[in-house]
């Protein structure tokens, strides 16, 4: 197998695709392009068969003329065609060019792939590469123009060894990439020497960002080219060329101006299309090798789960002694759009209900939609992911009805976040307590010396010993605990009602998880905030969390109080995570496995999407979509649950 | 943080090496020399060998090279072979010119091409379609062109500001802003649409990073996620991307300087270069190289000062 894809590269562009010359031409852009460059190319060769007039040919009568049928882009101070003139002068411009993109790469490749493959050769070149790309360049062209009088040839060959380096660096940074990759590394084991592999594996794949820089190369050696023209260096006048014609322009601008529109406009067209040629190369190439796109996904009829609304807690259903309702979820859906541009959901009709200062927690596994839960009660769906459902009843008010702005005002205030990776949480170039003092400034309108004294304090708050030092230090300064204990102060710094904590500690040392658990509560307490943690960690849920939702594929399977969960769950997946979980685990007994995965969105069964990894389905649980039962306190999706006269269960 | 500076500086005394041993050597290569130039057409061979001697340029190559580093160590660039001027005075005199426009050019693009990347990051496709469409418009119209259309519609149709020469800075400031106003536009234009591409590209790169994530949904604002976060996040590749300009607007300054007659550093080397006169392509080749290591260093420096990791290390 390795040896198949292996060899794929060298032959040619993957089968069923057509070729790179194919797949070019199809872009009209660089079609397009390539037509200009050539035509040039043509009409500069043949230039002593098509051209109207010689390049010297002067008619003295038609002095500056403008356009005419005899001289369509008229004619110069001498009378010459500029027509003519222009064809002829296309030929320095394109030897030049052609000279040093030949050098520049005869030089580049073989050095770049030399100190992509071997490290040897890469510690001499890299360094000499950043010296010689200091080189001003000018300067050494003047000497080589002074020192091979005047000869274009050896000035562009020496612009083609000065953009060398710069090249180097293109091939060296593809090949490393391409080198990576497992078929090269395949290739290494069966024994292909070096150069095989440079040659057969490596270069076929980088020829595309190799030629998007030749074709910049070309561009600013024609660039480099026609403004030595215009200095009157590199060529023997009165011969023809673009730079020099634009001189001749400028020399006669007092006259008239028409001059400089043709000349300045074949160079600017020839750049443009070497350019649009070089953007039409790389996005073949990209598309060439782009992996052939996975069959679509035969899709389930979700027709079934549309419009069967599970029965839920009845509303405001709250006794009088529980906390007034901070957060009230219900039917919440988040679909993102899927192949056939069908909403496909990620979150599935999710509804719960968090009093002030309450805390619960939301277990499950990698795909279960709980982190989209917890950024869609943040109004920060990932692009494309909509909220296609339900409600979020923030103190009363509809957060899915609200504007940006006024969604933006609850993030902080009311609903504040900490993040799983609390090193990734923080700008790198930014102080703690510039981070800290931000957020309390936009909270609290404070001034500059305040909002700073203020972050001090929330560091203080959170236990951070010597908070004045940690608010000078930055990110990387920080170890991870400590960080997470800084994420944690941003949160408090616009004192929300709500802490919406996504996996806090699943990236900490396992003693710095409790210490960060206990951080929570202790904050929850002196505060009165609730928290909502996001973990699929059932020791984290317990020492924090009072009521508990699990959940599966999208949809709650299990609510209830977390002790009652932990020790008597209802539903079959709760029973295997904590099964499974090895904090809560008997000594001396293994630890039950649940076999499989989770469904991805989009291959949801119709019935329990518990279904296929559940130990006690039967043939009903894959006909329909399955209700909540149970009661109020505690309930499960699952027919096992015992239905209550409390939940209507559906038929 | 400073021996990160002096490590860079230590770096490009070889860059020095290097830059003045080409010039030497392909000045060696160069049939006939500046004595036979000087002497003209009637004089006998005697006359270019006595020349030849006094400007003791009959000596092998390498004793030459280290005459003119032993002058180098002792502050002296030699003296110009055409005119007897000491080269640093020579170029003392024409590096304020170059200078101003270099420095005008890069700044023009760096400010310009940065508001342009910010408002084409924030207001999207179209307005990135159009950066994009001028990025190869800026990349594609040559510099002198650009500058000799300025010419004939600003100075000549609308006759608002002088077509070429330079007024000193000392003799008046609002005469040296007029006269290097046009030549600025014209080097630095094309830079523009090149740092607004990279600013554009670094925001947005920042703005997915995670971070950015945790800062909105804890109530930061956007206006301050774009120009605080995002902006300073991009400052190390503007940055760079700025440095790349100057150096590149160095050499375009050599023609720049011809089409608005300005008597700068790029003039004196292509009349150098016409007439062999080694000492003063040698300094033009040494000043230029030192202006390439400043602007190096001007970025480490810029660096350092954005980037707390980079301090560390």
């Amino acid at each position: 197998m390795t040896a198949a894809i292996g060899t794929e590269p060298a032959v040619g562009a993957p089968s069923g695709r057509p070729g790179l010359a194919r797949r070019l031409l199809r872009r009209p852009l660089a079609a397009g392009a390539l037509l200009y460059l050539v035509a040039i190319v043509v009409l500069a060769v043949c230039a002593p068969i098509l051209a109207p007039h010689g390049p010297q040919e002067s008619d003295l009568a038609h002095v500056l003329a403008t356009p005419s049928a005899d001289h369509w882009l008229g004619t110069d101070s001498l009378g010459r065609d500029i027509t003519s003139r222009l064809m002829y002068g296309a030929r320095p411009a394109l030897i030049g060019v052609l000279v040093t993109v030949v050098v520049a790469a005869a030089i580049a490749i073989p050095i770049g792939l030399a100190a992509a493959l071997a490290g040897v050769a890469d510690r001499i070149v890299s360094p000499l590469v950043d010296l010689l790309m200091s080189i001003p360049a000018i300067v050494v062209l003047l000497m080589v123009l002074a020192t091979f009088d005047q000869s274009l040839v050896a000035a562009m060959a020496a612009l083609g060894v000065l953009t060398a380096p710069g090249l180097v660096r293109v091939v060296r940074a593809a090949a490393l990439m391409v080198a990576g990759e497992p078929y090269v590394a395949a290739a290494r084991v069966y024994g292909f020497g070096r150069f095989a592999i440079a040659l057969r594996h490596v270069l076929p794949r980088i020829v595309g960002p190799v030629l998007v820089n030749l074709s910049l190369v070309a561009a600013t050696a024609l660039l480099t080219e026609t403004g030595l023209n215009f200095l009157g260096l590199g060529v023997h006048l009165p011969e023809a060329s673009w730079g020099g014609m634009v001189a001749d322009a400028s020399a006669v601008m007092n006259q008239q101006n028409w001059m400089l529109v043709p000349t300045g406009a074949v160079i600017a067209c020839t750049v443009i299309a070497l350019v649009l040629f070089g953007d039409g190369i790389r996005d073949a190439t990209a598309e060439g090798w782009a992996r052939p796109v996975a069959p679509a996904r035969t899709k389930r009829s979700r027709d079934t789960v549309k419009g069967v609304r599970p029965a839920r807690r009845g509303a405001g259903a709250a006794p009088a002694d529980r906390p007034p309702i901070l957060l009230r979820v219900d039917g919440l859906t988040v679909a993102f759009p899927g192949a056939d541009g069908r909403p496909v959901p990620v979150v599935q009709d999710v509804s719960f209900e968090l009093g002030a200062g309450q805390t619960l927690g939301i277990v499950g596994e990698s795909g279960c939609g709980k982190t989209m839960t917890g950024r869609a009660l943040l109004g920060l769906l990932p692009e494309g992911a909509r909220v296609t459902g339900g409600s979020i009843l923030v103190n009363g008010a509809d957060a899915t009805a609200m504007s940006r702005r006024e969604r933006a005002g609850l993030r902080g205030s009311t609903i504040a976040f900490v993040s799983q990776e609390p090193m990734a949480a923080l700008d790198p170039l930014f102080t703690v307590g510039a981070h800290i003092a931000e957020a309390v400034r936009t909270h609290t309108g404070a001034g500059r010396a305040q909002a700073r004294e203020r972050a001090v304090r929330l560091l203080g708050r959170v236990r951070l010993p010597d908070p004045d030092r940690v608010a000078k230090m930055y990110p990387h300064q920080l170890s991870g605990g400590m960080a997470q204990r800084v994420a944690i102060a941003l949160a408090l710094a616009g004192g929300p009602k709500l802490l919406i904590a996504d996996e806090p500690t699943t990236a900490l040392d396992v003693t710095v998880q409790a210490e960060i658990l206990r951080l929570l509560g202790t904050l929850r307490r002196e505060t009165g905030m609730a928290i909502l943690l996001i973990s699929h960690d059932w020791g984290a849920v317990s020492e924090l969390c009072e009521r508990t939702l699990v959940m599966y594929a999208g949809q709650v399977v299990e609510s209830g109080p977390t002790a009652t969960i932990i020790t008597a769950p209802e539903h079959p997946y709760s029973e295997g995570l904590l099964a499974a979980n090895p904090q809560l685990g008997t000594p001396g007994t293994a630890l039950r496995v649940m076999p499989g995965g989770v469904p991805s969105p989009g291959e949801w069964p119709p019935g329990c999407h518990f279904a296929a990894r559940c130990p006690y389905v039967m043939d009903e649980c894959t006909a329909h979509p399955i209700a909540m039962a149970g009661t109020a306190e505690h309930a499960g999706r699952c027919l096992r649950v015992a239905p209550s006269p409390k939940i209507e269960a559906r038929p | 943080m400073t021996r990160i500076l002096v490590r860079r500086l230590l770096l490009s005394v070889p860059l020095l090496f290097v830059v003045s041993i080409v010039v030497f050597v392909l000045q060696s290569l160069i049939p006939g020399d500046a004595a036979s130039q000087l002497a003209g057409l009637q004089a006998t061979q005697e006359d270019v060998q006595r020349l030849r001697r006094q400007l003791n340029l009959d000596e092998p190559i390498w004793t030459q090279y280290w005459h003119w580093l032993d002058g180098v160590f002792h502050g002296s660039l030699g003296t110009s072979l055409t005119n007897k001027e000491a080269v640093t005075t020579a170029l003392g005199t024409r590096l304020p010119v170059t200078l101003s426009l270099v420095l005008g050019a890069t700044l023009l693009a760096t400010v310009l091409g940065v508001v342009l990347g910010v408002i084409s990051g924030k207001a999207g496709p179209l307005a990135e379609r159009l950066v994009d469409l001028l990025s190869i418009a800026g990349l594609a119209v040559p510099s002198f062109w650009l500058g000799l259309l300025l010419i004939a519609l600003v100075s000549v149709r609308l006759g608002l500001l002088p077509a070429t020469g330079y007024v000193r800075f000392a003799d008046s400031p609002s005469g040296w802003a007029q006269s290097l106003l046009l030549p600025v536009v014209a080097l630095g234009l094309a830079g523009v649409t090149a740092i607004a591409k990279q600013t554009r590209e670094a925001m947005l790169d920042v703005l997915r990073r995670p971070y950015i994530d945790n800062l909105r949904a804890n109530g930061v604002p956007e206006r301050r996620i774009v120009f605080r976060h995002a902006l300073r996040g991009a400052a190390i590749p503007i940055c760079t991307m700025s440095s790349i300009l100057l150096v590149g607007a160095l050499g375009g300054s050599i023609v720049i300087e011809q089409v608005f007659g300005l008597p700068g550093l790029g003039g004196l080397a292509v009349s150098a270069t016409g007439s062999k006169d080694i000492p003063v392509i040698q300094g033009v080749a040494v000043y230029f190289t030192l202006l390439v290591v400043a602007a190096n260093l001007l970025t480490d420096i810029a660096y350092l000062l954005i980037d707390p990791r980079v301090r560390a290390s």
